[in-house]
């Protein structure tokens, strides 16, 4: 199998080097009052503001329009998302964003809206989130959500607070949160960030929380359980109800982590399993787009008593009319300023009202049912295995060891991952879940075609055989894309470190 | 697939999910059917367009968000798919343009305010702020934080709601009613302990005004073994000094006027700057991008640096949850920022500086009004008082089509006869003066 994908390659210079401070390409509006206003004042910036004022000019270079436009398409063209090809990222749902979601967004309706217009004047917006909010209740059996939160990390620290709260105010001093070992970085960083003792739950052999190790965690000291269902493994904790017994009997709480709400949607909710608080990401399950690292939405829901935490403004109805409801006896306050991302809330909109309940569920069987071709297509590709029950099906996504290949050809999962780069595939998340050696983390995601998925398979197994019959040149892979493999401790070293141009000219001597 | 799979109905791979568990019927979501494009389209305008707009004139609400200017060529850019279908450069080799342009990012702002380390960005600046309180709590391993009783309201609560886990003493320090300004003694005295963490300072203020001689809080910060937090608004540094020249620690502000849209207050764009300084960067939040070289060392690229402070390797022990963050709205600033160039920047600083002038000079001209309330500089935003309730003021001018300034009956400031008035490059001379004649009529 021969590959033609070629990345583009434009060697593009820095912004600094194909600007300068005195250009620019931006027209001021109303420019010829400026001089008759300035001399009706009678003062200007610099005699305003004395001391404070900015003599040099900041050191940002200018473009002209069609330079801009040059620069940064050229850069687009050597980015890689969805639009490309396959993303199957592990744990991050990079599913296809309708293009219609992207269009009905850009509005003045939405974008000139100011957060502190009156409610009066933004009804039709309002009335969009409190029907989201209805839906999202419906997917996830809860009572009452709160859009604050901007991510999926930012729910988590939310409820993380609302659990800590809760406790505070009923009196009982609770400061350990269990978290899974395979769960996400962010459940135990959040947790930390609460002031939470993190206290660390083993995987069976099952693949799914030890029952035995969560009981003798349990005690009057645990406040709460952090887990994501379907786990990191893409296997279904099957014994959540046992789990939410155990831990609902010593008076603790379920947090739901929902980045991994994909494989089940629809289908099951983490209500009628037990959870008491649940995050959504709006950008991973419901469509919006990832925009490179963000931005996202996390919306948070709660059930029961746990409704009087949630952050706060609330969106409620009263008398016909949508209102923020800033009431709060007993809530954590304010996750961050306004009211949340409401650009990737609309999409979420627009997605659920396009598929329906019918086809929200279709969604969810149709990504476990890629999962599980996947891995009917690679099950016995040399090199590769299926840790943790291979026999169980798997969910939103799957996690295979090339712990063999590495053990018997030195390839290593990096050296999958970054292979995989040159046939113009995305690689999967690598080395996550820890839990698992030489780990390839793989979502396809619902949206995903049979035709890549089979070739995806197809490419690992070339890989495989090219790995045993001694080829060293995936050492060095990739090399179709814009640039070769990077290497990762030469950046990293104290004596490199530059996260600015002003620092890389510093180390480089220059001025 | 099924057959290749080994089942025969997409439900036995359902099957290790508890009976009782299962939903009967598909969940009663959106309109109970699925809706064709344009239905859809049809649904979300119709809804959508029951929003009253405020766009001529524009809008002269602040609050920390004021309605800016988005050029074509910036919305063009950032709809590239490349870009915004893009997840966060985990393989960096296949995002060296991404990677790029987040690099670019981080060095314009850091040149913006002349600081070495910039993230790839926070949530928003109410949480940038939380973020850097946290770090300075980690850095100086004390309890205390100083901010002043005039900064966002809404700041101050996220940042108590991000403090709940930690038992950390939050305290404000008095102002003076004329300028706005710190009251120094009363920093003085809560500095003498040598406990404080930080002091945070905003400049411009929530309030508009500007303390034009922060070096004197910087020196007693520091002289006690504090770190000094700056709250910046990012196009007023056209004109004003940046923070690195008056020794700040770490910068934060609200990244929205370069280049986004309002979007109803998100998504935002929290900046995040420090100094390089080993034991500040250690504790640095979020995302980083840094240059590197290819393995054979021909060729630089970049990568994403330091990444054993980040929750996915650290966990419990890392500085951040952060995660997601808003890539997309630091390319958009990062285009915005490259459109402008220093001269722009300057010059449309200079212009958001004379036309919010010009309105506070007119607005005194009416009897009884004092604008600006404060006597100190000021960019952008500006307290306006009334001899009359401003409920009322307010609600005549929405009679008039107008969005007057924000009330601040609320804290900092309970007073029910002022409010924040924004001026920006959008409103002309014609749209100031409508709104000081509308003002005239109703008072």
């Amino acid at each position: 199998m021969k590959t033609t994908w070629k990345q583009a390659r434009w060697n593009e210079p820095l912004v600094y080097i194909l600007g300068s401070k005195e250009t620019t390409g931006y027209t001021i509006p109303y420019y010829e009052e400026l001089a008759e206003l300035k001399k009706k004042l009678g003062y200007t910036p610099r005699e305003e503001l004395g001391a404070i004022y900015r003599d040099e000019l900041p050191e940002i270079p200018g473009l002209s329009e069609v330079e801009l436009v040059r620069h940064y398409t050229r850069l687009s063209q050597m980015s890689y998302g969805v639009d490309i090809g396959p993303v199957p990222l592990g744990s991050c749902t990079m599913k296809y964003n309708p293009k219609i979601s992207e269009e009905l967004v850009k509005t003045p309706y939405i974008q000139t809206l100011h957060p502190y217009q009156p409610e009066e004047s933004v009804q039709g917006l309002l009335e969009i989130l409190y029907e989201l909010e209805q839906w999202l209740l419906e997917l996830t059996g809860m009572d009452k959500c709160s859009f604050q939160t901007p991510a999926g990390a930012s729910g988590e620290l939310a409820g993380a607070l609302m659990i800590r709260k809760y406790f505070r105010d009923r009196g009982e001093e609770r400061d350990e949160m269990l978290i899974p070992d395979s769960a996400h970085g962010t459940n135990p960083a959040s947790a930390a960030m609460a002031g939470f003792t993190v206290v660390k739950i083993p995987t069976s052999e099952r693949g799914t929380i030890d029952i035995n190790a969560l009981k003798s965690a349990l005690s009057s000291k645990t406040a709460g359980i952090m887990l994501t269902n379907p786990n990191t493994l893409g296997i279904f904790e099957d014994e959540i109800l046992e789990v939410e017994k155990l831990v609902h009997e010593t008076g603790a709480l379920l947090y739901y982590d929902g980045a991994n709400l994909n494989g089940i949607m629809g289908i099951a909710r983490p209500g009628d399993m037990g959870f008491d608080i649940v995050h959504l990401n709006i950008h991973k399950t419901f469509s919006a787009p990832h925009g490179g690292g963000g931005p996202g939405a996390g919306v948070v829901c709660a059930r029961g008593e746990l409704v009087d935490y949630l952050p706060r403004p609330l969106l409620v109805k009263k008398d016909n009319k949508y209102v923020w409801d800033y009431s709060c006896s007993k809530c954590i306050g304010r996750i961050r300023a306004y009211y949340g991302n409401i650009v990737p809330l609309v999409k979420a909109y627009i997605y659920l009202a396009s598929l329906g309940g019918e086809l929200v569920r279709e969604a969810a069987i149709q990504s476990v049912i890629n999962t599980n071709y996947f891995i009917a297509l690679i099950r016995n590709i040399k090199g590769y295995e299926l840790p943790y029950d291979p026999d169980k099906p798997r969910k939103h996504e799957l996690v295979i060891s090339a712990k063999p290949l590495a053990r018997d050809t030195g390839i290593t999962a990096e050296d999958v991952a970054k292979t995989l780069l040159d046939y113009g595939l995305h690689a999967p998340t690598m080395y996550f879940p820890l839990i698992v050696e030489e780990a390839l983390m793989i979502e396809f995601t619902d949206t995903e075609t049979k035709k890549e998925i089979e070739f995806y398979a197809k490419v690992l197994e070339e890989i495989s055989k090219r790995a045993y019959s001694g080829d060293k040149s995936l050492k060095k892979t990739p090399t179709n894309t814009s640039i070769e493999r990077l290497d990762v401790v030469y950046g990293n070293h104290p004596r490199n470190v530059a996260p600015t141009y002003r620092v890389y000219k510093r180390l480089r001597g220059e001025k | 697939m099924l057959k290749k799979i080994g089942v025969s109905s997409p439900w036995d791979l359902f099957s290790d999910i508890p009976r009782e568990l299962i939903l009967e019927k598909p969940p009663r979501i959106g309109y109970g059917r699925s809706l064709s494009e344009y239905e859809v389209s049809r649904i979300v305008n119709s809804k959508l367009s029951q929003n009253r707009l405020f766009l001529d004139p524009p809008p002269f609400i602040g609050g920390g968000l004021c309605l800016h200017y988005v050029p074509a060529v910036v919305e063009h850019l950032v709809s590239r798919s490349e870009f915004y279908t893009a997840y966060t450069p985990y393989q960096p080799e296949i995002n060296q343009g991404l990677l790029q342009v987040l690099f670019e990012y981080q060095s314009l702002v850091a040149d913006l305010l002349e600081m070495d380390v910039v993230n790839a960005s926070m949530y928003d600046m109410s949480t940038a702020v939380a973020e850097a309180v946290l770090m300075a709590l980690r850095v100086t391993k004390r309890r205390q934080v100083l901010v002043p009783s005039t900064m966002h309201p809404e700041h101050y609560e996220v940042l108590k709601t991000w403090l709940l886990g930690h038992d950390i003493k939050l305290v404000k320090l008095g102002y003076d009613r004329e300028t706005g300004y710190i009251n120094r003694e009363d920093l003085d005295r809560k500095l003498a302990a040598n406990d404080t963490a930080a002091v945070y300072i905003e400049i411009p203020s929530y309030l508009g005004f500007i303390e034009t001689e922060p070096e004197y809080i910087a020196e007693q910060a520091h002289k006690h073994g504090s770190l000094l937090i700056v709250g910046i608004e990012p196009l007023s540094l056209g004109i004003i000094k940046p923070p690195g020249r008056y020794n700040a620690d770490i910068v934060v502000g609200e990244g929205q006027p370069l280049g986004l849209g309002l979007n109803y207050g998100g998504p935002l764009l929290g900046l995040f700057a420090t100094k390089m300084d080993r034991k500040l960067l250690r504790q640095l939040p979020g995302r980083l991008i840094g240059v590197t070289k290819t393995i054979d060392s021909e060729r630089e690229g970049y990568i994403m640096i330091l990444q054993t402070r980040e929750q996915h390797i650290k966990r419990e022990k890392a500085t951040s949850n952060i995660t997601t963050n808003e890539a997309l709205m630091a390319i958009t600033a990062t285009i915005y920022l490259s459109l402008l160039g220093g001269k722009g920047l300057r010059e449309l600083a200079e212009s958001i500086w004379i036309r919010s002038h010009y309105l506070a000079n007119r607005l005194s001209e009416l009897p009884k009004v004092r604008a600006p309330l404060f006597s100190s500089p000021f960019f952008k935003e500006f307290v306006v008082e009334f001899p009359i309730e401003y409920k009322y003021v307010f609600e005549k001018l929405l009679e008039k089509d107008i969005l007057g300034g924000l009330g601040l009956e609320g804290p900092p400031l309970y007073n029910s006869r002022a409010c924040l008035f924004c001026v920006t490059e959008l409103h002309s001379r014609k749209d100031i003066d409508r709104l000081v004649e509308a003002i005239g009529e109703i008072l």
